[in-house]
């Protein structure tokens, strides 16, 4: 960090699952706001233009598809596969060439991360690159624009911010910051999502902010991007007399965001069509979604359309004959996006396990239940204890009993517990439509009322399209001293699990114990030694441990054993393995050592496991790196 | 530098050598400036926003025997143009099509999709804005020193500026365009590439 001096700029990257973004301010200036950078890149073949958002999308051409003078950018000479715009309109007509939502994929447990597996399930001729590798082309791509159009100030020598979803587990996060590193980031960070939107609100409103929020405001960020939606909560403290931010909480990875919409709402019109007897071929139905997703705008606002005329043309040069005409009523919209996304729901309802629905995609584990009020109220009740050792006072309404109500008695008279937020954030373009901002907002309070808690207020001025992008390049400002700098720290502790000393019993496995090494909240830059535990590794043979985390047990030091957990407490992340090398011993000696975690700078999390020394001490010269992410 | 042709007989004959000197080499200057923008090949540039280059050439401003005043624009961005239109509102499709025997519905369903892609194309390129802010039907006063090329009178067009009269249309000018760049070698005679699917 210390010679983030030498950068002349603080840049932001929203590396988005539909879109990338990235933002500049320049550092050292008084007053300086994020600025958005045009991106230049392909429209279609032959076309250059320079537009904000970088579509997260890479196509494959075949090479008969596209004249490689038609691929030139101003910085290369017809490489390929594409990204950008021209992907994403290539590869709506040519699914089987196109990767999208690598970014989910970089977040999928069940599949190697690093395997050239997209575009998934394509015909073999078809070149596949892996998750990682798409992210590093987009990262690649925005760095040759931004050098092309600054060349005195390569963007790998700008002070970087790389922004991922808090959800985002520790081997995504090692892959993002991987997919930077490959591309020459020299001075990386890695910023939760929502945390950058508490960012970009806060350099928005100026100082304005500390009067919208008070000590003991617990803020719940709600950020639905195109493809996922992020939770968070945020506490406001006071630390030396100021106002300070903590993070202290962040949901699960929900893969549910605004192109579902569009598609849910694409498929109503379908059925709409079908009715009239008119069965529709699969362009049709994209040429829908894009006709909905404009539709929906003007029937969310608050004005009085009440319908909007939805026409597909045809394919062929001839328009006549053959396009296709059907309306959209504002009460369909209605029906479909805010009651069919963001229902009125009970505090103790769960997300729903349904069957899954036509609109999910084969391979990516999409949120089943489409409701985001379920999953909320499922983030809200499970982080219930969040706000715990945040120095707060009890919520002003909340009954002094009620700590002591059963957590999970829904049956009692108390109010089912949850965590009551006092203020909400809002991000994503999803959000800026006035009926669903409104409906987030009436629910939320709906539940805070029913447990006699006060009204949650809306914090105003946040960016919704581009707040995630600013906030990210204001954060490269933050950390150089100037502003507010919200603690975070891990999202999750993780742990791994340990087969317990029991007699043997025929038939029985030993019951797993869970060993934490790294505790929720542990900072960037800190190391966390998982106890006195020790183990026997095999010299030259990979050990390999059943690995969990946990976004809810926030009071689990490094060391801690657990013998049992509530049910969805802990989720079960691919396996860890380390390897010692021969070097470290004979082959087939039983070395001890113990294991501990590390947070780096970037923000990731790196484990270690050291050697223990006959007398007990840890040998710091002997250390060896945990792999993450194993596969069978 | 300028000179008078007609005057040239009012000095007296001593210095005619100097009169022969300097003719000889202004004519030399316009040869020479010709003949160097002919070889650099310089697109036309548009009368109304003369480019830095286009001024360079001063000398020729000076001489009767300037380049013809009408340029020929480049076809490549008004190619580009139609292109855009075409991909996101249909437009060659639409002016191509007979509308003869269609009902009224039928085109009305077609309009919108040729307007509402027309209107995303121009607003995605160009900045519009009216060059009178005064409301049509209302009366205006053109000032003395007006840009004809900005305010057209018609009518009882007489007498002197400041002209009072009727706003009939606000009129449209584009404040910026931004068209996309195009890659050297691309054929923007191609509209619309032929679709085949497999």
């Amino acid at each position: 960090m210390s010679d983030v001096a030498a950068s002349r700029y603080s840049v932001g990257i929203d590396l988005g699952t539909t879109h990338c973004v990235l933002s500049y301010l320049p550092l050292g200036e008084e007053g300086a706001t994020p600025k958005i950078f045009p991106v230049q890149q392909l429209s279609r073949p032959g076309t250059v233009e320079a537009l904000p958002q970088l579509p997260s999308f890479s196509y494959q051409p075949h090479e008969a598809e596209i004249n490689s003078s038609d691929c030139i950018l101003p910085w290369s000479n017809g490489s390929t596969p594409l990204t950008g715009t021209i992907a994403r309109t290539l590869g709506s007509k040519t699914p089987i060439r196109l990767v999208a939502s690598a970014k989910s994929w970089l977040c999928h447990g069940g599949v190697d991360r690093r395997a050239n597996i997209l575009p998934f399930g394509s015909p073999e001729e078809v070149q596949k690159i892996s998750p990682l590798a798409a992210s590093c082309q987009y990262l690649a791509h925005l760095c040759a624009a931004w050098d092309h159009q600054f060349p005195a100030s390569p963007l790998k020598e700008q002070d970087v911010t790389v922004t991922i979803p808090a959800s985002f587990d520790p081997v995504a996060r090692e892959l993002t910051a991987e997919a930077a590193k490959h591309v020459g980031f020299q001075h990386l960070t890695l910023l939760e999502e929502p945390m950058s939107a508490v960012y970009s609100w806060v350099n928005a409103c100026g100082d304005d902010w500390r009067s919208q929020v008070s000590v003991g405001d617990i803020i719940l960020v709600v950020d639905i991007g195109g493809g996922t939606t992020d939770l968070s909560l945020v506490a406001v403290a006071e630390e030396d007399g100021k106002l300070s931010l903590n993070r202290i909480a962040v949901g699960e990875h929900i893969l549910l965001g605004g192109d579902n919409m569009d598609l849910a709402l694409a498929y109503r019109v379908k059925a709409k069509l079908a009715e009239q007897g008119k069965v529709l071929e699969p362009w049709q139905i994209q040429g829908i979604t894009q006709a909905c997703r404009d539709a929906k705008e003007s029937l969310l606002a608050d004005n009085d359309v009440q319908a909007v005329p939805i026409t597909i043309p045809s394919r062929g040069s001839k328009l006549f004959g053959s396009t296709l005409r059907c309306e959209l009523t504002r009460d369909e919209v209605t029906q479909t996006l805010v009651e069919g996304f963001f229902p009125l729901t009970d505090i103790a309802e769960q997300p729903r396990q349904n069957p899954r629905s036509a609109l999910t995609q084969r391979g990516l584990p999409y949120a089943q239940d489409p409701a985001v009020s379920r999953h909320l109220a499922a983030f809200l009740t499970r982080q219930k204890d969040a706000a715990e050792g945040e120095g707060q006072e009890p919520l002003q309404y909340e009954d002094p009993l009620a700590a002591f109500a059963d957590p999970l008695g829904g049956a009692s008279a108390a109010p089912a517990s949850f965590i009551k937020p006092s203020a909400i954030l809002l991000n994503g373009g999803v959000l800026k439509a006035p009926h669903i901002k409104a409906r987030v907002l009436s629910q939320i309070n709906q539940w805070l009322t029913t447990a006699n808690a006060a009204p949650a207020r809306l914090l105003e001025g946040a960016d919704l399209d581009l707040g995630v992008a600013k906030g990210a390049s204001y954060y490269g400002q933050v950390r150089q001293g100037k502003g507010v700098r919200i603690r975070g720290g891990l999202a999750n502790a993780y742990y791994v699990g340990v087969e317990s000393a029991m007699p043997a019993i025929p038939g029985m496995e030993p019951p797993l114990e869970a060993l934490c090494i790294a505790p929720f909240g542990l900072e960037e830059g800190t190391h966390a030694q998982a106890g006195e535990q020790s183990f026997g590794l095999v010299v030259g043979e990979p050990v390999h441990f059943r690995f969990f985390g946990s976004s809810s047990r926030h009071n689990d030091q490094a060391g801690s054993l657990l013998a049992h957990w509530a049910e969805g407490e802990l989720n079960e992340l691919p396996q860890i393995k380390v390897e010692l090398p021969v070097a470290g011993g004979k082959a087939g000696d039983v070395i001890p050592v113990r294991l501990s975690s590390y947070v780096t700078e970037i923000g990731t999390l790196k484990l270690e496991a050291t050697l223990l020394k006959p007398d007990g001490q840890l040998d710091t010269q002997q250390r060896w790196q945990v792999e993450l992410d194993v596969r069978d | 530098m300028s000179l008078d042709f007609s005057s040239a007989g009012v000095f007296p004959s001593s210095i005619d050598l100097l009169h022969i000197l300097l003719f000889t080499a202004v004519v030399f200057l316009v040869l020479v400036v010709v003949r160097i923008r002919l070889a650099s090949n310089q697109p036309a540039q548009m009368p109304v926003q003369p480019s830095p280059e286009a001024k360079q050439p001063a000398p020729a401003q000076t001489t009767p025997k300037a380049e013809s005043p009408i340029v020929s624009a480049s076809p490549d961005a008004a190619l580009q143009l139609l292109s855009l239109l075409q991909q996101e509102a249909r437009f060659v499709d639409f002016t191509q099509e007979d509308l003869g025997h269609f009902s009224d519905a039928e085109i009305g369903a077609v309009a919108r999709v040729v307007h509402e892609g027309s209107k995303k194309a121009l607003a995605s390129y160009f900045s519009f804005a009216p060059i009178s802010s005064a409301q049509e039907e209302s009366s205006i006063t053109v000032p003395a020193g007006f840009n004809p090329a900005e305010y057209r009178l018609t009518g009882n067009v007489v007498g002197e500026a400041p002209f009072n009269g009727t706003l009939i249309h606000r009129g449209w000018q584009v404040t910026n365009s931004n068209l996309p760049k195009i890659a050297k070698g691309h054929n923007t005679s191609i509209i619309a590439p032929a679709e085949v699917e497999l």
